[in-house]
């Protein structure tokens, strides 16, 4: 007899087979593998039927839970607008479309992915690219539909994220393929011209002689000529617009280096004076380029520019008559009427025509409660319905609403490309004027002897070109910027740890940044509950889906009853029923009490009554994130911190416990609030860091001179800004500003190292006596030595504050 | 010493060879994911018969 072992799981296992979130219990299951919820279940399902399990075998529990999983309607895929707009190509009959998946995590993502040619042949061929987040389907138009194919990703977790901005990507890719063949230029020109420079070098006698060292040095020409008009080419355009603007950026003594150096080598080699300094010259470029590459490391997955256009469906159902149809959002006039299902925001500022509203709008104000709402109000845009569905009128188009007026500030449209500020660029400001004096200076020193002058005067300024100089800050910031990631702490670009190095005041959000998003702490206050009163409430409130419902049903750890009867939900004022013959309420104060009118706000406080007797409340909190105080504490000695928040003073006491009095609170503050405040603390002569979440926040996150955006996942939804800080990381927030300051020091100390390299080849220069081995000796020597110096020290330093 | 000039010819042909190979590795795209083939390379193409025997052994089993 075979003895098989029946998998009984314990109450800790009880892990989804699926996505491996914990179940309560084992009720869904497929033979011994358990399932959190029906969602995950049917995938499961799905992949089975298709021989696709191999996905669960490459990593445990791969998949998306789908407990929050709400059926999403595709219907405005069907729109032929809106397919051309969201496609790459088509051919008629072939259709290739690029999917933004944030969902995707691991390998397991990418080979389901890869494989849904297995799930529905009409799809050819899928390429998930893991770091960016996409995958590019191909699919036969004729046998299926854009919009099946976006339900098939969806059946099975993987949402694709569907926007009309996703286009710009492909722009910032062909930047950076420019850029490789720039480098390909480069390297292939400088090797082949140190190689045919090293005979000069070593002065063979026999080299001069056959005239092949002639034919070396045009050659060498030949080589220089891609280099110096195609690969140089983006320094000396920004060293262009920079002078037009009268700044001295970094670039102009870069390509007044480069310049001189291939002007005077062509010179020598054509006068036939000398072999030149063509190999300096492209080792040069090179580096400069591979310093350019480093710099523009770049989260390709994550997104820093949204606007408010990305938050919001890019469809939405409208009502005619009796007839509901979609309509791509930007397209919605005033006084169409729309349909806003459970979870959907609002488009549009617009007026409650049927339904009952409970809008969160804790997105746009930060405010953590959701309000009601009845037939006449005014809903503003940003609003997110939960509950039963609703009908609106829109009163304003999308671009005029409330919300989105806040992008009309100019803080949205501020130059970006005016970086005047960055330490390289006062410091080139300066360094230019010295070297072009010294320059001079030679020149006329030796004057008399016209040749010695004009070696002396174009050797200073070949030596002198800033390599080093200009490659300590790509290095030492791209660097920092790749430890920062690494601990989840994601920065647009480098420019953003130099100002996060200068910042003097921190204004930070409340709701979503000192507190925990979407988790409420319920606490009981009141006479004690016995295990079979809880079992009472869980079961009442197990059948509300109001978030505050949720929270109790959350705080109470025991199991549910069944017997509920006359179960009456009443909006806005509470639940009822009978359990197990016992008249239980749920509610605000009058409608538990039916009296005491003056307490009839929902929102903080939810009585109970068992039997008509009233046993306490529920009271409702934020909870902070942990060891928020410590953070605040230790940044409170440092700078002068802010709190803005769009919630109510409810919690003032708390916070001013956790910040002191030195702390400047500011509650009910709308998102233009914030953006003025920020900036008037910047007229002040302060350079702000704000910390905050929602679209709320986005003004101020604009306005600030470095703005952080918080998130769960970095992955999310989050408005635009400079940097993105994943809430696990919140706590090393100190040690972040810390480490911009050290990697700022850490650039200045390299500044100094590639001064003193310039005034030993200054040496030379001023007296007309630098040859060519000599520079092409000291300057790749003096700018590979600046990156190693400046990548060994940030990394040894951070290794040091424990951040890699 | 002309026999110099023959090889440098040819060692210009080979080195622009290269970078001819460079440039079409760019163009081709596979410099634009530096992660995802790491991973795809690490999956099994297992045939499908396999797959439906294993399934009826575990239904077997839970039987």
């Amino acid at each position: 007899m075979i003895k098989t072992d029946i998998y009984t799981p314990t109450a800790q296992e009880l892990k989804c087979y699926h996505c491996g979130e914990d179940c309560s219990t084992a009720d869904i299951h497929i033979s011994d593998k358990v399932f959190c919820c029906n969602g995950c279940k049917t995938v499961y399902e799905i992949l089975n039927q298709n021989n696709l399990c191999e996905y669960y075998n490459i990593d445990e529990n791969p998949g998306i839970t789908k407990t929050k999983d709400i059926k999403r309607n595709y219907d405005f895929l069907d729109d032929r607008e809106l397919i051309e707009e969201l496609i790459d190509f088509t051919d008629g009959r072939t259709t290739k479309v690029t999917f933004s998946i944030p969902q995707m995590h691991c390998s397991s993502c990418i080979w389901i992915l890869e494989n849904l040619y297995k799930l529905n042949h009409a799809i050819k061929y899928s390429k998930a690219d893991f770091l960016k987040k996409i995958v590019v389907v191909q699919f036969d138009q004729e046998k299926i539909t854009l919009k099946e194919v976006v339900e098939l990703l969806d059946s099975i977790g993987y949402e694709p994220d569907l926007n009309l901005e996703g286009k710009q990507q492909n722009k910032s890719n062909s930047e950076t393929k420019k850029l490789y063949y720039k480098i390909g230029v480069a390297g292939f020109a400088f090797g082949n011209i140190m190689l045919f420079s090293f005979p000069e070098y070593l002065s063979f006698d026999s080299f001069h002689i056959d005239n092949i060292s002639q034919v070396f040095s045009y050659l060498n020409v030949i080589f220089a000529l891609p280099v110096f008009f195609y690969s140089a080419s983006e320094y000396f355009i920004s060293a262009f617009k920079g002078l037009r603007k009268k700044i001295f950026n970094i670039d102009v003594p870069v390509s007044l280096g480069i310049t001189v150096l291939f002007s005077r080598s062509l010179y020598e080699i054509l006068a036939q004076t000398g072999p030149g300094y063509f190999d300096s010259m492209t080792a040069l470029v090179f580096l400069l380029l591979i310093g350019r590459v480093f710099q523009n490391k770049t989260y390709d997955s994550l997104n820093f520019e949204r606007n408010y256009k990305s938050y919001f469906p890019i469809s939405v159902t409208i009502k005619k008559g009796n007839k509901e149809s979609t309509k791509p959002v930007g397209k919605l006039e005033v006084g169409d009427r729309i349909v806003i299902k459970n979870q959907e925001l609002i488009p549009a500022d617009s007026i409650l025509i049927k339904g009952h509203g409970y809008i969160d709008y804790s997105f746009v104000t930060g405010e953590s409660n959701p309000v009601e709402k009845v037939n006449g109000d005014i809903l503003y845009a940003g609003g997110k319905q939960i509950g039963s569905a609703l009908e609106v009128e829109t009163v304003k188009e999308v671009s005029q609403s409330y919300l989105t007026q806040l992008w009309n500030n100019r803080a949205f449209h501020k130059d970006y490309e005016n970086r005047l500020d960055t330490l390289v660029n006062i410091v080139s400001k300066y360094f230019t004027f010295i070297i072009l004096c010294i320059a001079v200076i030679a020149a006329i020193f030796w004057w008399p002897n016209a040749n010695l002058a004009f070696n002396a005067f174009t050797a200073v300024l070949i030596i002198a070109c800033p390599c080093a100089l200009a490659l300590s800050t790509p290095f030492t910031l791209g660097n920092t910027l790749r430890i920062f990631g690494r601990n989840k702490f994601y920065l647009k670009n480098t420019g953003i740890v130099e100002k996060l190095a200068g910042i003097s005041n921190i204004v930070f959000d409340k709701t979503g940044t000192l507190t925990e998003t979407g988790n409420l702490k319920v606490k009981f206050e009141g006479e004690p509950l016995s295990d079979y009163e809880k079992k009472i409430v869980k079961t009442l409130v197990y059948n509300s889906g109001h978030p505050l419902s949720n929270g109790i049903y959350n705080l109470l750890q025991v199991d549910k009853l069944d017997n509920i009867t006359e179960y009456r939900e009443l909006p806005a004022q509470g639940i009822k029923a009978i359990i197990d013959g016992h008249n239980i309420q749920i509610g605000s104060r009058m409608f538990v009490t039916n009296n005491d009118p003056n307490e009839t706000n929902l929102s903080t406080k939810v009585y109970l009554s068992i039997d008509n007797k009233i046993r306490g409340f529920f009271a409702v909190k934020n909870i902070y994130r942990v060891k928020v105080d410590q953070i605040i504490s230790s940044l409170k000695n440092f700078f002068k911190l802010s709190l803005l928040s769009g919630d109510n003073d409810g919690e003032k006491e708390e916070l001013q416990e956790m910040f002191g009095t030195n702390t400047e609170m500011m509650f009910k503050q709308s998102p233009q609030d914030k953006l003025d405040y920020v900036k008037s603390l910047q007229t002040k002569g302060n350079s702000v860091l704000m910390i905050g979440d929602g679209l709320n926040d986005a003004g101020a996150l604009m306005q600030s001179d470095v703005g952080i955006s918080i998130s769960e996942d970095a992955n999310n939804f989050s408005p635009a800004c400079d940097g993105i800080l994943e809430s696990k990381s919140f706590l090393k927030l100190d040690e972040f500003i810390k480490f911009a300051k050290t990697s700022k020091y850490i650039i200045i100390i390299s500044f100094i190292l590639s001064f003193a390299y310039n005034i030993i080849g200054m040496y030379f220069a001023v007296q007309g006596t630098l040859s060519p081995v000599i520079a092409a000796i000291l300057m790749p020597l003096s700018s590979i030595s600046v990156v190693i110096f400046t990548t060994l020290s940030t990394n040894i330093l951070a290794k040091k504050k424990g951040l890699i | 010493m002309s026999v110099i000039l023959v090889l440098i010819g040819f060692s210009l042909f080979v080195a622009l060879m290269f970078l001819g190979a460079y440039f079409w590795a760019v163009k081709s795209g596979q410099y634009d994911d530096k992660y995802t083939p790491s991973v795809r390379i690490l999956f099994d193409d297992k045939k499908e018969i396999e797959k439906d025997e294993i399934k009826d052994n575990k239904h077997k089993l839970s039987k």
